[in-house]
């Protein structure tokens, strides 16, 4: 029986892989804090996950001789979201540096999360396969 | 990996402060600049920034228009009134005995600078917490 690594690590690679790309998303914001018209972006994390959980998109295989594979689906541009501003600055920027911040050491910390739980998973799988 | 991207970011949003900081102190430090004429006279000066998009294509997807950080788009002078003063005995007088001073304003000034110092060192932390996070993800599985 193949170990299919899929199963075996549930959903955490997935949300660590998420929880980079927010963080991309959250560093874009706090460096542009002093950008005349910018407007901050933040994704809906429970719904990009979900979405890298099912999007796979798998290759028809109409022959018996065609090879099957599918393709980690990458996620359209369309779940990036603008924030809503508490207070807009006169210049159109809607960064709210204190918000960003707090979100970004937020995010920061559940990726901590994500790996730890990850690493056990991986501790798991090693000490099945020592047989110990 | 879009981890090693925020080094880009961040590194985008220092290098953008450090010339607003380098725009800060040259006004500060012309600020008593006297001339004679208007078109002489220095006039206090501040960066523009922008997004840098991202190239459409690239990385195609997922961050397709989020921006990549900020960039410097180019450093306009300021079209404030300029000060007027009347020193018949100041050297650069002009034939009326009027001098002029910088637009620039000190006070307005020191505050930008505070400002920007704190988005500098609002991206250096962000830059060392991306690090933090990528030295973890290299102990995976030990």
């Amino acid at each position: 029986m193949p170990i299919n690594f899929d199963a075996a690590l549930g959903v955490h690679a997935q949300a660590l892989a998420t929880h980079s790309r927010r963080a991309e998303v959250l560093a874009n914001n706090i460096a542009n804090a002093d950008t005349p018209g910018y407007q901050a972006r933040d994704m809906d994390f429970k719904q990009v996950l979900a979405g890298a959980r099912n999007d796979q998109m798998n290759m028809n295989t109409t022959h018996r001789g065609h090879i099957s594979g599918n393709a980690s689906g990458s996620t359209s541009s369309a779940e990036l979201l603008y924030r809503t501003p508490t207070q807009p600055s006169l210049d159109g920027n809607t960064v709210d540096l204190q918000i960003e911040q707090a979100e970004y050491a937020k995010n920061a910390m559940r990726f901590q999360s994500s790996f730890t739980f990850l690493n056990g998973k991986f501790g798991g799988l090693r000490s099945a396969i020592r047989g110990e | 990996m879009s981890l090693t991207n925020i080094f880009e970011i961040a590194g985008s949003g220092m290098s953008a402060q450090s010339v607003r900081l380098n725009t800060v102190s040259s006004n500060i430090a012309n600020a008593e600049s006297v001339s004679s004429s208007t078109g002489e006279t220095y006039r206090a000066r501040h960066p523009v920034f922008s997004v840098i998009q991202q190239q459409v294509n690239e990385n195609f997807g997922f961050n397709a228009d989020a921006g990549r950080g900020v960039q410097v788009d180019g450093i306009v002078e300021s079209q404030a009134a300029l000060r007027k003063q009347y020193q018949p005995d100041h050297p650069k007088a002009d034939g009326e005995g009027y001098v002029y001073y910088p637009n620039v304003n000190i006070v307005e000034e020191m505050a930008d600078m505070i400002s920007a110092s704190r988005s500098y060192q609002t991206n250096v932390e962000m830059m060392n917490t991306a690090k933090q996070l990528m030295q973890r993800v290299l102990t995976l599985g030990q």
